[in-house]
Formats: structure tokens, sequence, C-alpha cells
């Protein structure tokens, strides 16, 4: 018999595996964008922070959703280094501590999201309109929030569509946080790195979410 | 830009392992968590670390040793080190009289050792190196980037707590000589990450960035390669108008090479500082010239002034024995 508990752990490992696969697969294209304006190992992070975790996938497999947040987010922040290590595991660790343990409801996943983006913006002593992963992951995070009590396939795409949004508006600002503040005026037009790995994270997460929920 | 490699992902591990056995008298390597720590530590010293992303060498564990770092702490290239390895070598030399963490100004660097220092048990402080005045924009919001003067710093500030200065001691003294420090680069050409296929930073042939960072990141204009002469003027003309020195302050004056200029270039560009400054009646004390913050391959130098008072003109003078600075041994 398959339980509620058991189809979520499902559900969480099954995200964790496509966005592993989607951060190495992108290291390329990443690296690129970070060498426009920056120092071009964003790329190279990312990937290292999927092959942290897929190493780890076996201890991560049987805990609770929210303790597998934990110890993901943990080892990401402890091993993988760069900005990006504290960054996105700052992001998974304060996700996995904002859920109650037990049974979460989707408001409380929403709740969590947006808890988890007020911790990065403290690691990154960052707001949003600096230009960097903020842009997507704070317009994103309201979004979802505002319509969680929506039906659940609404709410994921509007979590989307912020990201993309967001996405698309950070490209117009000119970087005052993050490697691209120092290029001035000539960010302004790029796409930042940061702002980029948040768009393609959270719409393979929604992605993942509504085909587990149709 | 080739390279001599085996798998470019093991360039890190194999520099650091062939480094570490040619210095073997005077570092030690560990592995997982990595870091390069002294041989032998002196009991009782506030501990002086330093770390960030490889490619720079000989900072910075180059500068591990008598009279400057207690370990070093290297990312991949380019890259801050992660959160881990900079709690294990804080725990490997960090001592009762205290950790001094010398940091440059780079979002990675800055987290992961804030993290390090979450966790660390001992007495510790941090101080941020931000010297480079290159960068187009950033310094009113990010500060400025960390570059060649944390060279300075960490050898200032090293001979001060092998002398017995106290941790305050020597975060203040680290924090003056950075504030009295300055630099400036110029790029003729890119560099690459052994990782990636292609180099950060694209010039093309014939064109320079000046006020480029040690990772190939752009500066404050690009245009075509002019004399040394011009070059280094307007270099000088930045950094001066930055720092504002006093006639009789004693400068040092320390040219660097980013990696592909050789040391026949280098004093050619330590001729023309030399000669602006004599112009401007100003003072140099202290002259170094030399590949102490490189940027991987690539060819390009920066330009270094320390405005120095009479103790850290002495602490300059001091005896060291590092794998990248040795004199007074």
């Amino acid at each position: 018999m398959t339980t509620t508990q058991d189809a979520t752990q499902a559900t969480a490992l099954a995200i964790l595996d496509a966005l592993c696969a989607r951060l190495i697969e992108a290291e390329a294209e990443l690296n690129a964008l970070d060498r426009a304006v920056g120092d071009g190992d964003h790329g190279h992070n990312l990937a290292r922070a999927a092959n942290a975790l897929l190493a780890i996938r076996d201890e991560l497999a049987p805990l609770s959703v929210p303790e597998m947040l934990k110890r993901a987010g943990k080892a990401v922040v402890m091993s993988v280094g760069g900005a990006s290590g504290p960054l996105y595991g700052t992001l998974l660790l304060e996700q996995g501590k904002g859920l109650p343990e037990g049974e979460a409801s989707r408001a409380d996943w929403a709740r969590a999201f947006t808890l988890a983006v007020e911790g990065v913006a403290r690691r990154g002593k960052s707001a949003e309109g600096e230009k960097t992963m903020l842009d997507v992951l704070g317009p994103a995070a309201r979004a979802f929030e505002g319509a969680v009590d929506q039906d659940f396939a609404s709410a994921l795409a509007a979590l989307s569509q912020a990201a993309v949004d967001g996405h698309l508006h950070c490209r117009g600002l000119h970087a005052s946080r993050g490697r691209a503040a120092y290029v001035g005026e000539r960010s302004v037009g790029q796409d930042d790195p940061g702002a980029t790995t948040a768009m393609i994270c959270v719409q393979l997460v929604a992605a993942k979410l509504a085909e587990g929920a149709a | 830009m080739t390279k001599f490699l085996n798998r470019p992902e093991d360039a890190v591990t194999e520099s650091l392992r062939g480094f570490a056995r040619a210095h073997a008298d005077l570092v030690h390597l560990e592995d997982q968590p990595r870091f390069v720590r002294r041989k032998t530590l002196t009991p009782g010293k506030v501990a002086l670390i330093s770390g960030g992303g490889s490619g720079h060498d000989p900072m910075h564990a180059g500068f591990v040793g008598r009279g400057m770092l207690d370990a070093a702490v290297p990312g991949e290239v380019f890259s801050s080190p992660s959160t881990e390895q900079i709690l294990a070598a804080a725990e490997a030399v960090g001592s009762d009289a205290g950790l001094l963490c010398i940091i440059k100004n780079y979002a990675g660097d800055l987290m992961n050792f804030e993290m390090a220092m979450e966790l660390y048990d001992g007495p510790n402080a941090s101080m941020v190196v931000q010297d480079d005045v290159g960068a187009a924009g950033g310094s009113a919001t990010v500060g400025r980037r960390g570059v060649a003067g944390t060279v300075v710093v960490e050898k200032i500030v090293g001979a001060f707590a092998e002398q017995g200065g106290d941790l305050e001691g020597c975060r203040l003294l680290a924090e003056s000589v950075a504030a009295a420090t300055r630099s400036m680069g110029v790029a003729l050409g890119g560099c690459r990450v052994p990782t990636s296929e292609k180099p950060n930073l694209e010039l093309p042939l014939g064109e320079m960035e000046i006020g480029v960072g040690i990772h190939g990141e752009p500066g404050r204009r690009r245009g075509p390669i002019t004399s040394a002469d011009a070059i280094v003027e307007e270099l000088m003309e930045t950094l001066l108008a930055d720092m504002q020195p006093k006639a009789a302050t004693p400068l040092l004056l320390f040219i660097n090479g980013l990696g592909g200029t050789p040391p026949m270039e280098q004093y050619i560009l330590y001729d023309a500082a030399a000669r602006i400054l004599d112009a401007k009646g100003l003072t140099v004390a202290r002259s170094i010239v030399a590949p102490l913050c490189s940027s991987l391959e690539m060819p390009g130098a920066s330009i270094t002034l320390t405005a120095l008072d009479d103790q850290m003109l002495a602490l300059w003078d001091d005896p060291v024995h590092t794998p990248g600075l040795r004199w007074g041994v």
C-alpha cells in the first residue's frame, strides 16, 4: 500500500533527481552567462552541488521530506563552495526548517518557500531589485503563496510564470549585488546567471509537481 | 591558451600535491576537506588564515609559513572554498590566542568564511580586503574587489602575529594596511579555467582591458593597446587620485604579474611607475616586482601601492619564510 507520506517522499526524490540532472546538463550554458559578467564558475558550482546531492542520495531517500531538505541543504552549504553553495544550501535548509513535521498542507509549503527565500536574502545580504536570484525567487514565492488557495494546477502555473517574468524583468536591471555589480552599466540587458538558474529550478519544480498532481 | 593537464578536473588536486611535495619542509597538505597548513605551528600565536578560489598562485597557499599565514584554503579554480574546508583549516591551526581570517571581498568567500566562523568554537575575527580601484561599478554597493593588495596585508600582519600581536591588534593592523592599499590591473588577453573550453575575458588581439579583475572580470575601459608608459600613467592616475598620498609618506610599490607577462615587462612597468612617483615628489620606500597574485596565464599586470607607516615598514622588512616569499632568513 502506498501512503501519502510515501508518495510525497517519492515526489521529492523525483524532483531531486530531475533538478540534479538539469543542473549538470546546464553547466556550460550557465558558465557562459557568468563569463560575460563575472568569473565563469557559476555552472561548475551548481554541477558540483548536484553531484554532492547525488552522492548522498541513498542517505536522503528514507528521510521525511523536511529532514531530506535539511540534510540536502546542509550538504550543499558545507561542501560546495562558491557563492551558490551557501545560497542554494540555505534555500533547501530553510525550506526544510519551514515545514511542519508530519503532514504539510500546500499553504505550509508556500509559506516555507517564502521563508526560505527570506533566508537566502539574509545570507547574501541582498534584496530584490539588485539583479540576483532573488529577482526570480521573490516574485515566485509571492505568486505561489497568493495563488495556493486556488486549485493546485493554477497555483503552480502562477509560480512558474512569476519566475519567468521575474527573470525577464531582471535582464533590464543594473546589477548592484553579486559579481556582476562590478561591470556597472554593462550588466543592463545581460541575463544574470543566478537569476537564470533560479528560473530553471523553479520551472522544473513546478512542472514536476504539476505532473505529480495530475 | 594550451595547458599542461592530465584530466582538467584534477588540475587543482595535482597542482597542490606537487606544491606540497616541493615545499614539504614548510607546508603540509590536508585532503578532505582540503587545506594547506604550516608544517610546524607556533604555540600561543594568533593564527592567520586566508583562502579563495585557486588559480592565483602563489596566493594563498604559497604564503603559508613563518611570518605570513598559518593555513590557506584553496577552492576550485576561481571559486570560493567550501564552509567545511575553512572550518577544518580553522580547527587545525586556530589557537587560544585567536584566529584571524583575511578574506578577499567576493560574495562566495564572504559567505563561506562567515558560515565557517559561525561554526568555529575558538576566539576569532575576520577582515575583508577590498583594494581594487579598477572596476567601473560596484564600490557603492558591494565594495571593491580584493586583489593583489591582500599579499601586503598577509605579509605585514603575519610579521606582527609572529612578534606576539594579539587578535584585536592583528585585526586593527590588517584593517589599517588594507585601508592604506590600492591596486589596479590591466589585461592584454584573457585566461582559461582548465575545465572550461572558453576563456574568461575574450579580448580581440591588440585590445586591452583597463581595470580588469583577477578572474578576467570586466574593468572600466577597453581599447587598443598603447605604450607601457601610457598604460602605467592611466593606472597610476586612478590609483593616486583615489589614494591621495602625502609627499613624505613612504610608499610600497608592488608590480604584480598576472601570469602571462614576463619579468622583463614587469620591470618596464616598474620603471614607468617609479618615474611617475619621482616626478610627483613621492617616495618609493620599498619595492617588489613579482607575480604574487596571478590570474592563470593572463597576459597583464597590476600595480599596488601601500602608504606605509613606520610600524608597517618595519614589519614588511621582518623575516618571512614561505614558498612564495622569502627574505631575512
